[in-house]
């Protein structure tokens, strides 16, 4: 449909002429492709189990037939709580499947089918990209109020990270940011690649989300809860709000999903995490 | 959790009440309850957060890592719970219902569509 429209425009700039310009079956394709995935599943099973397969992985049984994934894979978790709570996930769906609710699940399909063929250092340079722009990094000059607002909530969580991991990143109100010295940039592509692939398949979704490397460490190395760092995220937001006052259809609307993607992320990567005694190594406590 | 600025002492006092392992268990519970209805006792997750919650209660020392981890991981899955549940409601509250079918439309004015009994060219 879109395809559509920007031909028109380019050619005729005339309502009128959309059945000359586009022809008539593409545009029904269209049509119906766009009501195809705006279909719902309904739910089509009673019961919910787990059972463990010979290597030790856990897969997801909804009545008799084992879950895939869309890929068409075999759904298969590493852990026993991890496949509890997609299975928590799958019974929570009354009529109709709601697939925008179900975080977990999603994340382990993108783990196991990696659509978009990415490599662990791909991965690492996205989320080490993020630094630059990190929110907690980039200040504002006025209102004054959010200016002490940011000094006096994202100032302690940069003091962690930075005694934590030993690095250095400031923070700047200019517009471009500030200047991230490779040491940072290097250890802390160093702890990422101490991740598993399906632990960072997590965190950089929760970086994705959070908008912030430095909160995502923070939430995973629990010294931020979800809410919290959901908070910080959201700062300017919450100032607005208690400027202007809340509207709950777009902002408790995004603050909750946003709440339950990076709650699913950060549990996706705990569970996932082999140990933390490879952690260990690079703390400096 | 160490530091309390007071834009998050404020909202942490919303949330001091959940920071005690009994009130996160039961608010899982609770979601858990609403999620299965009255047979939740017998759900897996159920089963294994009451087994989590037990194995880590019994610690001799006072700064337990494990325990801690469990009691963040709690938190965290209370948080998904939680949320997830708040965002459908505002979801079936707020958001749009999409379009209408083309036959509902035409029955809103009290019109059929015709029906071609050779079928429309362009549908397979």
């Amino acid at each position: 449909m879109l395809r559509c429209i920007v031909r028109l425009q380019s050619q005729v700039g005339n309502a009128f002429s959309l059945s000359k310009v586009c022809p008539r079956n593409q545009y029904y394709e269209c049509v119906a492709r766009y009501s195809a995935a705006t279909a719902e599943r309904k739910r089509f099973y009673q019961d919910v189990s787990i059972s463990q397969s010979e290597g030790g992985l856990y897969e997801i049984n909804l009545d008799q037939r084992k879950l895939k994934t869309p890929g068409g894979k075999l759904f298969t978790v590493p852990n026993e709580a991890l496949a509890i709570a997609v299975a928590t996930e799958w019974d929570a769906q009354r009529d109709t499947l709601k697939f925008y609710t179900m975080h977990l699940t999603t994340l382990c399909n993108t783990a196991l089918d990696n659509p978009t063929q990415r490599s662990k250092e791909q991965m690492i340079t996205a989320a080490l990209k993020f630094l630059e722009t990190d929110t907690i990094c980039y200040r504002v000059d006025e209102p004054h109020g959010l200016v002490e607002l940011q000094r006096n909530e994202w100032d302690p969580v940069l003091q962690w990270i930075e005694k934590r991991y030993n690095v250095t990143i400031g923070s700047s109100a200019s517009i471009l940011g500030p200047e991230i010295p490779e040491a940072t940039k290097d250890t802390l592509r160093q702890h990422l690649k101490s991740h598993n692939f399906w632990s960072l398949t997590g965190l950089e979704y929760v970086i994705t989300q959070l908008k912030s490397i430095v909160l995502s460490l923070g939430m995973i190395d629990r010294h931020l809860s979800v809410e919290q760092a959901v908070l910080l995220s959201r700062l300017e937001e919450e100032y607005q709000i208690r400027r202007w006052g809340n509207v709950e259809w777009a902002h408790d609307y995004d603050m909750y999903e946003l709440r339950a993607r990076t709650a699913a992320g950060a549990l996706f990567v705990h569970l996932t995490s082999e140990s933390s005694t490879v952690k260990h190594k690079l703390l400096q406590d | 959790m160490p530091g309390s600025t007071p834009l998050q002492s404020q909202h942490r006092s919303k949330m001091a009440a959940l920071s005690s392992p009994l009130r996160v268990c039961r608010g899982i519970l609770k979601e858990l309850r609403a999620i299965q209805g009255p047979s939740y006792k017998k759900s897996l997750a159920y089963n294994y957060i009451m087994d989590q919650f037990r194995k880590n209660k019994v610690t001799g020392e006072k700064y337990c890592r494990a325990k801690q981890e469990a009691h963040h991981a709690s938190h965290t899955y209370l948080c998904l719970l939680a949320s997830t549940r708040n965002h459908l409601v505002l979801h079936n509250l707020y958001h749009g219902k999409g379009e209408r079918s083309p036959e509902e439309v035409a029955g809103l004015v009290g019109l059929r569509l015709p029906t071609q009994p050779g079928g429309k060219g362009w549908e397979k």
